[in-house]
């Protein structure tokens, strides 16, 4: 019989072996579900985390993608992270990522043909003032009417999506497009591209500011009194009210900066990898971006390590249709399955597993 | 030869009852005896044993090894119903009623083959008037106190006719009037031959009551006596296992005011909490004044008043006469104003961080653990180490969780977190609240130490006795209402009794 037995103290062993147990045990599973769709299990598995690095002639293609990718996905969940660890639940990353950039984007193409140093800095405090707003909205209702922020946050992504839908039909749409929908791609713009810093190596503004993000936030959780208050909000809520922290202030602070950091990913994308406000230029980074969150265990450096390793299942996983024609549908298990084995193996930092002997019957 | 004597007309015997859970031997070996009719007290520090014992005896839990008897016959309850259905009842420090039910539902509720309701109302009156305990069956329960609720509780054993009737700390909840009542209920059943497991902190109240004591200490049986001959603290020290060191109360001279509440009324954000009406009170530099009542009185409102967790609605508090109740904890902190709450795990530490890091929740501002917002982990690791030094907190190091200590060196961390910084006014809520006889008493010395330097002191408690010793003067929360606060010099447990409310009318039942 096997028994599980809480432990004295949560094991650090275990919190960091966990995501590491958990992606082989998504590999084991996925390689089941592969083989179960008639392919080989160790080719796919090998085509999704292999080949993208290492492959003769993807690799040099794929590899700038995987910082192309992993860039917004641990920008987002940076932000995110500081919620969660206090125990706000900022849901609605994707509408805050799709706020920054129309926001920042708008302000750029107000510009249009303008080749002024300045118009990009401040096409990137826009956006991160757009996600903040957007974000700012559950933060306000939740202090003021004790409304849940994940509800709110989660329906003002729809929102989003819908004003999404109407501007790069409308108001951001490019006026020399011929009708199709989109705004002015950023290509031809350079004064507003976010163009790679090191050409060829996919390494454009935004994946600096995402090292930077994991930086600050190591410091601002390890260094720093408001880190503390964000950390001891999450363990202890009301050891943290005693110890003078101002539940309000927390709120508000923990939604807007993952808000601005949602919104500056979305403006860095939108400018850069993307090119063009777009109805569907948004792939989803910011709900991706919760997973990253998680399987980085909240911890900065972890986010920066599992944004990296997303980011190869997203590029192996479109390398794997290509190649073997596996469905979209599977690639879509399989990160769901990693997000399960992870939440599943959590256990272990919490609790051991003891091997006892039924007791005999007397 | 007593031993013998007692075997041979026990009502149930105890050999080699031994309980292991992973870490810890709850119980080794634990043997002994119950006559009929006598009230047998069970004494041990937290942690010795006495509780999973109990679960024992009550089916709750299995044994690993051992044997028990009842009426010479092997007696192996397996589960709480069989325990009752031979004859033993327990009553539990918690109750469970459902508050929007009758008495009378209520006792239903735990029968196995329960009357009509009428004639169930019937017996609980006649059970009622035969013991000594007044009780409608037909009034809902959340309308009824804490003593009143105990009552349901033990008229639902008592309908039963146990033969073993097992008290869980009883008298905790009570009011001395309703303890008084209590007792008198015990010896008449006593006087039908049937017999008592006791538990309780309370030694005077042991003292008083039982005729004989089986003390358990680690697990292990390591003493019996008469407690009506050994003084409180022989019983403490037969606990211990160790002399007892008594705190001392030197002669005091009041200062200046300290602290001031004038009129102080708060609507408790709790839902299920009691809002505080007209508090009024003061607390001078060098005194220790004793807060006493009941616990659901509005002790933890007051105490969240003081510290700034929340802001009374009317009233005013005055900290060396300025007005402080707009201001935030740290600001209060900062003013000379601390508190330690009665809840250890999550609310006074959080219990997943370390000692530094809880050293860190209330030091930061007086003991200077931040600056311009970086925090000094150096000098808030030298703070916990400081804690932990000067008042023996036993633990392997600063890195440990707080969750991780026992509840009475948790306890001396966070009461010596505060005391250390050195406060003007320090307000704790029940001190030493499950802590061990040993811990409980340095802590009353460290609070005492701290008044004799000039500080003033509120201690918040549950536990009459404890105030005794330390407070100068006492008033008690009733409701959350406080009276005037009396010298406890001479002070009667007839007028601690009337401050704590509710008790004229049962005096006069």
């Amino acid at each position: 019989m096997i028994r599980l037995e809480k432990r004295p103290q949560p094991s650090k062993l275990w919190a960091t072996m966990t995501p590491v147990l958990a992606v082989i045990a998504t590999m084991i599973a996925g390689g089941i579900m592969f083989w179960m769709l008639g392919k080989d299990p160790f080719e796919a598995i090998r085509t999704i985390f292999w080949d993208p690095l290492f492959h003769e002639t993807f690799g040099p293609y794929s590899r700038p993608q995987l910082l192309v990718k992993a860039a917004p996905l641990i920008l987002i969940a940076i932000g995110l992270s500081l919620g969660f660890r206090a125990g706000i639940w900022n849901i609605g990353a994707e509408g805050q990522y799709i706020m920054g950039a129309i926001c920042g984007a708008a302000v750029g193409l107000a510009f249009y043909p303008s080749e002024s140093i300045l118009l990009f800095p401040a096409m990137v405090l826009a956006g991160a003032i757009g996600g903040w707003a957007w974000a700012m909205i559950p933060g306000f209702l939740k202090v003021k009417f004790g409304t849940n922020e994940i509800l709110v946050s989660l329906m003002l992504v729809y929102v989003a999506e819908n004003l999404l839908a109407s501007v790069s039909q409308g108001l951001l749409k490019n006026p020399d497009g011929m009708g199709f929908p989109g705004s002015r791609n950023f290509r031809d713009f350079p004064a507003a591209y976010n163009t790679d810093i090191i050409e060829g190596t996919g390494m454009h503004w935004g994946v600096a500011a995402a090292f930077i993000a994991v930086i600050l936030a190591y410091i601002l959780l390890t260094r720093h009194m408001l880190g503390f208050q964000v950390r001891l909000a999450g363990e202890a809520p009301r050891a943290a009210r005693f110890a003078g922290v101002n539940p309000t202030r927390l709120v508000l602070f923990c939604l807007g900066t993952s808000g601005a950091l949602a919104g500056l990913a979305g403006l860095f994308e939108v400018s850069g990898p993307s090119g063009q406000v777009t109805i569907d230029f948004n792939s989803g980074y910011g709900f991706t971006a919760i997973i990253v969150a998680f399987l980085g265990r909240l911890h900065p450096v972890g986010i920066l390590l599992a944004g990296l390793l997303m980011a190869l299942t997203y590029i192996g996983g479109e390398l794997a249709q290509l190649m073997l024609g596996l469905p979209g549908a599977a690639i879509q298990m399989f990160q769901g399955m990693l997000m399960f084995f992870l939440l599943a193996m959590d256990m272990l930092t919490h609790y051991r597993l003891r091997l006892k002997r039924p007791v005999a019957a007397q | 030869m007593t031993g013998d004597l007692r075997q041979a007309d026990a009502l149930m015997t105890l050999e080699g009852l031994t309980k292991a859970y992973p870490g810890v031997v709850a119980n080794d070996q634990v043997s002994f005896s119950l006559l009929p009719g006598e009230v047998h007290a069970l004494l041990g520090e937290n942690g010795a044993g006495k509780s999973t014992l109990v679960k024992m005896i009550y089916g709750l839990v299995k044994p690993d090894a051992g044997q028990m008897t009842l009426k010479g016959e092997t007696f192996t309850p397996v589960n709480p119903a069989a325990a009752r259905a031979a004859g033993v009842a327990m009553v539990f420090q918690h109750f469970s009623l459902f508050d929007a039910l009758s008495v009378a539902e209520n006792i239903a509720l735990g029968m196995d083959n329960p009357p009509t309701p009428r004639e169930l109302s019937a017996r609980i009156r006649e059970v009622s008037q035969a013991y000594g305990l007044p009780l409608d069956p037909e009034r809902t329960v959340g309308d009824l106190s804490a003593g009143e609720r105990q009552r349901v509780e033990i008229i639902r054993c008592l309908l039963q006719n146990p033969k073993l009737l097992i008290m869980d700390e009883p008298t905790s909840v009570l009011t001395p009037q309703e303890v008084e009542i209590l007792f008198e209920t015990l010896r008449k059943l006593t006087d039908e031959g049937t017999a008592i497991l006791y538990i309780s902190h309370k030694l005077e109240e042991i003292r008083s009551l039982c005729e004989h004591a089986t003390i358990l200490r680690h697990g292990v049986v390591v003493d019996t006596c008469d407690p009506r001959e050994k003084s409180a603290r022989e019983l403490a020290e037969m606990m211990v296992g160790d002399t007892l060191h008594v705190p001392s109360r030197e002669h005091w001279e009041p200062g200046d005011e300290a602290l001031s509440l004038e009129g102080v009324s708060m609507t408790s954000p709790n839902e299920f909490g009691v809002n505080l009406r007209n508090v009024s009170l003061s607390v001078r530099k060098g005194e220790v004044l004793g807060i006493g009542g009941v616990a659901g009185n509005g002790q933890d409102e007051l105490l969240a008043v003081l510290s700034g967790e929340a802001r009374a609605s009317a009233g005013a508090i005055k900290l060396s006469g300025d007005e402080i109740n707009t201001l935030p904890p740290n600001a209060r902190r900062t003013r000379g104003l601390l508190t330690a709450p009665e809840e250890r795990l999550g609310h006074s530490a959080a219990p997943e961080m370390s000692l530094t890091e809880n050293a860190l929740l209330t030091g930061a501002v007086r003991e200077n653990l931040v600056e311009r917002g970086f925090l000094r982990w150096g000098k808030a690791e030298s703070f916990a180490r400081r804690i932990i030094e000067a008042f023996d907190v036993r633990t392997p190091g600063t890195e440990n969780a707080a969750g991780s200590l026992s509840g009475g060196n948790l306890q001396k961390f966070v009461i010596g977190r505060e005391v250390l910084q050195d406060p003007d006014v320090l307000v704790v809520n029940q001190p030493t609240w499950g802590v061990d006889a040993a811990a409980a008493a340095s802590i009353r010395q460290s609070l005492l130490d701290l008044a004799h330097k000039g500080a003033a002191v509120i201690v918040i408690s549950q536990d009459l006795d404890e105030l005794m010793e330390i407070a100068d003067r006492f008033t008690a929360l009733n409701e959350g209402r406080v009276a005037n606060p009396v010298p406890t010099q001479n002070l009667s447990v007839e007028e601690i009794g009337l401050m704590m409310g509710g008790g004229e009318g049962e005096v006069a039942a």
